[in-house]
């Protein structure tokens, strides 16, 4: 399964915003392997970034061990209506990907 | 012929060089050595974490028994002033670092997250505020592992 698209939702409650963002990512340890008893080689997201506005709020580093497609929630404060929010990731292999949308 | 093609190949491989370098340069980003440990002591040498206080301000929302290993949600949030990072390790996990995350101005020191679980096992969560670390623990069973074939 190759990567591939990002899903996000940044709702606000109060001054804070909570968003949800879905990777689409096979996450491979390099533990399992295929029906010919290859191994499969690790593949799997290593940096995330998180930005408000342009700037950045939140920088994550994650091993193979977080689940296929992975799905995180961030809180961020001082937030409003409208403000962009981008999240965006780097794999093992140098791919990457990115969204954005407006809180809501 | 064969001189182009091998002038272009040349170039070809010093162009991709050259593109792979930024990326090279994120991926330093990522602590291979704490990622890489194999025991939860040596992630918390590796992060500079060790010896870290008990503290009831981090809180650990995880279900109790897990029925799929593939797929177990954790929730951690410090209600500590000022904490500047969470990681997120699963003792019992071939390599325990899962997750480290950094808050700046505008993020609150809170994560959800879907972590893979080989065996029932210890969540062991540190904050980092000040400089100094603090530590909480759960334990989470698994009914079936995620981390084989």
């Amino acid at each position: 399964m190759a990567a591939g698209p990002m899903k996000m939702r940044a709702s606000l409650k109060g001054d804070v915003a909570d968003i949800r963002v879905l990777m689409t990512h096979p996450m491979e340890t390099g533990q399992r392997k295929d029906a010919s008893g290859n191994v499969i080689p690790q593949h799997f997201i290593q940096n995330l970034t998180v930005k408000m506005n342009g700037k950045t709020v939140l920088e994550g580093q994650i091993s193979q061990g977080v689940s296929r497609n992975p799905v995180f929630s961030f809180r961020l404060k001082g937030a409003k209506a409208g403000d962009k929010v981008e999240v965006n990731w780097l794999d093992n292999n140098g791919e990457s990907n990115k969204t954005e949308t407006a809180i809501a | 012929m064969n001189a182009l093609r091998r002038l272009t190949l040349g170039a070809g491989a010093a162009l991709a060089a050259g593109l792979l370098l930024p990326l090279r340069a994120l991926a330093a980003g990522w602590n291979k050595d704490a990622f890489q440990s194999r025991t939860a002591a040596d992630v918390l040498k590796s992060l500079g974490a060790t010896g870290g206080a008990e503290s009831k301000d981090i809180v650990i929302e995880a279900p109790q028994i897990a029925e799929n290993g593939e797929v177990v949600p954790i929730e951690v949030t410090s209600n500590l002033p000022g904490t500047k990072s969470i990681a997120v390790l699963i003792e019992k996990n071939p390599f325990p670092l899962t997750g480290k995350f950094e808050f700046m101005e505008g993020a609150l020191p809170f994560v959800k997250l879907n972590v893979k679980m080989g065996q029932s096992s210890f969540v062991r969560v540190v904050a980092e505020v000040n400089g100094r670390h603090y530590v909480a623990t759960r334990e989470i069973k698994v009914t079936i592992g995620g981390c084989g074939g």
